[in-house]
């Protein structure tokens, strides 16, 4: 296993935002998170990456405990991730951007670069080819110079995902990579998606569109009021009574076919 | 070597080329040559600022403090304590750096408002220790005679222009350090700090191993500054280490533009000698210059610097666009574009 989660939790203040979650993220595949707004999901994330601090509960990467490891140590173990609204350098470039993604993981000091040592030429132009790789990868090579701020939302999008590849991350996590972009450029980021893993980057998100969700997932983990309700492939969360009563609340299941139901139900559906 | 004509480049030079040959056209003008060198030890107090403030993203306002620190400990020990003047400048940069580390381990851990708050504070405890240890510092009379660099070989720095040459070294070498923080991984990860902490620590950056570090060399610079000052002046008061002194940094680096190379030097400078142009008018010329930073404020948040570096980004794009409908006008109808197959029917 890639990571384990084990009995993970969150209390703010009397809430329990996350309470007792436990699943595993298995090498090279595609596991989501789903559930209705509120569920946890996003705090789940924050927990994982480093952002929040358990309150219980164990994570654990590649063998390592990593548990209430700050954000930069998780990152630097490996774990990237995107934020919910796309956040990027927004007053830099493209290249600018992902550029900065080389520099966190770079080991060259003021010192390097003020006496230009070779490891400091080395770096910079081992930064500047990975970008360029990485622009071509994620297919935005063409807005390389165009500032951040300006470019369309897709854009952003994809480069937020070259910049978490730029840290060159064994496990990407992404916090709805879907939200609020049509539903072309959806498909288009699900081929994208399948593309990293190919990578060999193992692939966890946090998504509403259940299009992408059932097309791309190999596992799904379900949370409700901060629980986990189901855990399974897609087949098998699909027909589980609880995710369905979850998503349609109780006694409603009987008016629309089940899968039908989820979709019904789901915010930032067509937005 | 390819070499590349850059219109920053240019600038650049134009300003270094200016500087080089200042004390020549000025020979004649040894009050306007001593405004300069007064002004070149703020710029490299500004370079300093310009770490924390213009990468980091940090509004520090001890740095006025940090500038006292290296004018009196350049003062005393070369008076009182009899030191050289190269030992007392390395001791004053190293005092700054460390009083700037301990100081960056409590102020850093504030964020925005209350890191201003914070530093401001210790700006203001440093003036007051400055000020009022009289048994160390004599206060308000003041430190007189501090020493001028020691002559090597034929090199007298008693002369003003030789002086001015050896703080132009150390200025190169404060806006060296600046160009390389633009060019290279470090200052890039400032810069992703001063855009966004949590996407910068979500890369892997430690936020606050790189805040300290910015914070403690921003100090360096400011000490560094201050030494040569008091070095350059020859007699030292209080009033070089006070809160005024923060802010009149700070305009300096707005004016000239933040995160840039060259706006240290071009901002300290610009605003120095406006001073001396509306000097006839005494306190009045705050009312003047107030306007003049008001205007620059909004038409050029940026600043000088900042503003003409847009400008040339600009300039270059709108030529390469240019460029690239003259080239690529037959290839407008790419694939991906939905009215190709149009056309093609057609």
């Amino acid at each position: 296993m890639l990571m384990q989660v084990r009995g993970l939790s969150k209390t703010f203040g009397g809430l329990h935002a996350v309470e007792d979650v436990s699943f595993d993220i298995a090498e090279g595949e595609i596991t989501a998170i789903i559930g209705p707004n509120g569920a946890g999901k996003s705090t789940l994330f924050n927990l994982i990456t480093g952002f929040y601090r358990p309150t219980a509960g164990s994570v654990t990467f590649k063998a390592k405990d990593i548990t209430g490891h700050p954000a930069h140590r998780t990152a630097q173990a490996g774990v990237a991730r995107t934020f919910q609204t796309t956040k990027l350098f927004e007053h830099s470039s493209i290249a600018e951007n992902v550029l900065a993604g080389c520099a966190a993981g770079s080991r060259s000091t003021l010192i390097d670069a003020v006496f230009r040592t070779p490891r400091h030429r080395r770096e910079e132009k081992a930064s500047m080819d990975k970008t360029l790789e990485l622009l071509e990868f994620t297919g935005i090579l063409e807005f390389k110079d165009e500032i951040a701020a300006n470019v369309p939302h897709e854009v952003q999008k994809r480069a937020a995902v070259a910049l978490a590849l730029a840290t060159e991350p064994e496990l990407l996590l992404l916090d709805e990579p879907a939200a609020g972009i049509t539903e072309d450029e959806t498909a288009r980021f699900g081929q994208l998606i399948r593309q990293i893993v190919a990578r060999g980057v193992t692939v966890g998100l946090v998504e509403h569109k259940m299009s992408l969700i059932m097309s791309l997932a190999d596992n799904i983990l379900v949370l409700d009021q901060g629980r986990r309700i189901a855990w399974g492939t897609p087949e098998e969360v699909r027909s589980d009574p609880r995710v369905i009563e979850a998503y349609l609340g109780a006694g409603s299941q009987g008016s629309t076919s089940q899968e039908d139901g989820i979709q019904e139900r789901t915010p930032g559906q067509g937005a | 070597m390819k070499l590349t004509f850059s219109i920053r480049g240019v600038g650049a030079l134009l300003v270094a080329a200016a500087l080089l040959f200042a004390p020549l056209i000025l020979a004649e003008q040894n009050y306007l040559l001593r405004v300069l060198i007064t002004g070149i030890t703020y710029a490299i107090a500004v370079y300093g600022l310009n770490i924390i403030l213009g990468f980091t993203g940090q509004l520090s306002l001890a740095h006025g403090g940090f500038f006292g620190i290296g004018v009196y400990t350049m003062g005393l020990l070369t008076t009182d304590y009899d030191w050289s003047f190269w030992s007392a400048l390395l001791a004053a940069i190293v005092l700054t750096t460390v009083v700037g580390f301990l100081a960056g381990l409590l102020a850093l851990r504030t964020r925005e408002a209350y890191f201003a708050i914070f530093t401001m504070a210790l700006g203001l405890i440093i003036y007051m220790v400055i000020s009022r240890w009289e048994d160390v510092t004599h206060a308000y009379s003041g430190v007189l005679g501090v020493k001028l660099p020691e002559d090597i070989g034929p090199l007298d720095f008693s002369e003003p222009a030789t002086y001015y040459y050896l703080l132009l070294v150390f200025l190169a070498a404060a806006a060296y350090v600046t160009y390389t923080l633009r060019v290279s991984n470090v200052g890039r990860r400032l810069l992703a700090i001063r855009t966004s902490e949590d996407l910068a620590s979500s890369i892997g950056i430690n936020v606050g191993l790189n805040k300290q570090l910015a914070f403690t060399a921003s100090a360096g610079f400011a000490g560094l500054g201050g030494a040569l000052f008091a070095s350059a002046e020859g007699f030292i008061g209080p009033n070089s280490s006070s809160i005024d002194l923060t802010f009149e940094l700070l305009m300096f680096l707005l004016v000239g533009g933040v995160a840039t190379v060259m706006g240290p030097i071009v901002g300290t400078l610009l605003v120095l000698m406006l001073f001396e142009a509306f000097q006839d008018f005494q306190a009045y010329r705050f009312i003047l210059l107030g306007p003049v930073i008001i205007a620059l404020v909004i038409y050029a948040p940026q600043g000088l610097i900042g503003r003409l570096n847009q400008l040339t980004f600009y300039w270059k794009r709108r030529r390469a666009a240019a460029q690239k409908t003259a080239v690529g006008a037959p290839e407008q109808n790419s694939p991906a574009d939905p009215h190709n197959e149009k056309t093609e029917v057609r």
